[in-house]
């Protein structure tokens, strides 16, 4: 089979409609897993802080789990192993007109189920990244500790959260294709279904690579324009990065101060 | 102004002090780091009104002594009340000390302004909102009020043109005046100043200094860590010597400073001086 320029112009330009359709579901599944794997990870990094020790045990328990086994071994267990066993399987939702297929939301409760481990030690990070006499300040004003994490400690966190959370979500954009080996009809299962009725193999996947860079560029530009608007806001944590840098230098967003690339391990 | 003869008896809780009387009443205080025994048997009294400068050479205990204070360190052993309660601590029936709840610290702590040697302003907070932060979330106070009350204060510092700026825009003295008035929002009975001005460019120095002046003239009940001599000399009711963990001398600031007794404190003040 020889290179086939038509073929290949014709699906980047008038893609059928299940590529259409994975590339959306790519996005929102990114977006919820994404929003829902911040929430996750506010709660266990506040875990791992807090003064009880059960706590920071069932926290550093979770983190060390699933930072320890491989997302697709993971989607697997949630989706078919759970069932398998009879424990619970994911079917069907509907909200209001909405119909929420159940793998579906077993894909975007293993990725949100994932990423908090990896968020929850980003933002342990960012909250051990802020000076002790913030903390000891609002103390000494008579704030509470939890008055302290929250209007004191939290916002400012956030400030160096934000570079490594867009990293997260770019990264997040792109494992979303690693759920197809539950059947989850995103755009790389799309790809492939596309591929078995073809076999126009290196077209359909080079396509799909243009989608996916399309998606994470597009991505980078947003995550530009949120760091440049914070530190307008008289922040002077952040530091800017050229977009140039952002696009191909792969290191962290913000460069921030707490290597969140170390801490990240290997996915 | 001298403490001397106000030792009230304690009464039945321990824990209550003739009202006004004593803003500081420790006696017998110990503390160790480890190995390190960084306060040794420290006794202090200070009265409400009263202006007290604490000098002595680094590592003599003198922050720590004022951090226990407000029990940002906790005492291993001896007795200190603070605005005629026990700090941190709480006496039971038989006479055993148990650390306070959180919620009470935070309480005790609303009372006793701490201002620090590196301003502690958080950074992404306004001066105005530096200021409101605590009156709003302790005090529960209006939004509007504590705003109002903010801009009072830093027109008291001599910043009112500022209250819009962020830390990372003020210069150290304007940081410091800042942090002042941050702590005298929760309308403090005690105010604790832990070299204040030690990390300020001389030229800031003054300013500075001068808000305490006033402060104090005001008769605010003041602890002042400082190696401002004239600071010392023209406000402090009483200068106290730390060295090595141990108070060794305290009195008049032209008895301490002029005519010390101790040759540690005349070695001490001749390197401050010189
Ligand atoms: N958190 C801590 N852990 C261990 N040791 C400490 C701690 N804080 C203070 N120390 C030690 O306790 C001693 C007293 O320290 P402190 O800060 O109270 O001295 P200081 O009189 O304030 O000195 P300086 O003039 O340098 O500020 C020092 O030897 C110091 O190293
Ligand atoms: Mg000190």
């Amino acid at each position: 089979m020889t290179f086939d320029w038509s073929f290949l112009a014709h699906l980047l330009f008038h893609p059928p409609g299940s590529f259409v359709q994975g590339a959306i579901r790519t996005i929102y599944l990114a977006v919820i897993a994404q929003a829902l794997g911040v929430a996750l990870g506010l709660l266990l990094a506040l875990w791992r802080r807090s003064r009880r020790l059960p706590l920071r045990v069932l926290a550093g328990g979770y983190i060390w789990l699933v930072r320890g086994t491989p997302l697709l071994v993971q989607a697997v267990i949630i989706y078919d192993g759970s069932s398998a066993l009879g424990l619970y399987s994911f079917g069907t939702l509907s909200v209001g007109p909405v119909s929420v297929p159940g793998v579906v939301q077993a894909g975007i409760v293993t990725l949100a189920l994932n990423e908090g481990a990896y968020m929850a030690e980003i933002m342990r990070a960012a909250i051990d990244s802020v000076d002790k006499g913030q903390a000891e300040a609002a103390a000494s004003l008579g704030l509470r500790r939890r008055q302290a994490m929250r209007h004191v400690i939290l916002p400012q966190a956030m400030r160096v959260v934000i570079p490594p959370l867009g990293n997260e979500f770019n990264n997040m954009l792109k494992v979303t294709s690693l759920l197809s080996v539950i059947g989850l009809q995103e755009l790389f299962l799309a790809a492939q279904d596309y591929n078995s009725a073809t076999f126009r193999t290196f077209e359909i996947f080079l396509v799909t690579a243009v989608y996916y860079i399309v998606m994470t560029t597009a991505w980078s530009l947003v995550q530009a324009a949120i760091e440049r608007r914070l530190q307008a806001r008289g922040g002077d944590v952040v530091v800017s990065v050229p977009l140039r840098q952002r696009l191909f230098s792969g290191g962290p967003g913000g460069g921030p101060p707490i290597g969140a690339e170390q801490l990240r391990g290997a996915r | 102004m001298t403490p001397a003869g106000k030792t009230p008896d304690a009464d039945v809780e321990g824990t209550q002090s003739r009202a006004g009387t004593l803003a500081v009443e420790g006696t017998g205080i110990h503390k160790w780091f480890g190995p390190h025994h960084v306060l040794d048997d420290v006794s202090l009294q200070v009265a409400s009104g009263e202006v007290v400068v604490i000098i002595g050479p680094s590592g003599s205990g003198k922050t720590t002594l004022l951090r226990c204070l407000n029990h940002l360190e906790r005492i291993d052993r001896g007795r200190l009340l603070v605005n005629g309660h026990l700090i941190g601590y709480r006496e039971n029936a038989r006479g055993e000390l148990r650390e306070d709840s959180e919620a009470e610290i935070a309480r005790q702590r609303r009372e006793i302004g701490f201002v620090f040697q590196h301003f502690n302003l958080f950074p992404h907070l306004t001066a105005e909102q530096n200021i409101a932060l605590a009156p709003v979330r302790v005090r529960k106070a209006p939004r509007a009020q504590a705003l109002d009350e903010a801009r009072r204060l830093l027109a008291r510092v001599g910043l009112d043109d500022k209250r819009g700026s962020f830390p990372g825009q003020l210069s150290g003295g304007q940081r410091q005046r800042v942090a002042i008035a941050r702590a005298l929002a929760m309308r403090p009975r005690l105010m604790l100043f832990d070299e204040a001005t030690s990390a300020l460019d001389p030229e800031m120095v003054g300013e500075v200094l001068a808000v305490m002046r006033e402060l104090a003239s005001d008769g605010m009940t003041m602890i002042v860590v400082s190696h401002e001599m004239g600071f010392a000399r023209g406000v402090a009711d009483r200068v106290v010597m730390m060295d090595a963990g141990r108070i060794i001398e305290a009195g008049p600031p032209a008895q301490v400073l002029d005519s010390p007794a101790h040759e540690r404190t005349q070695a001490f003040l001749s390197k401050v001086l010189h």
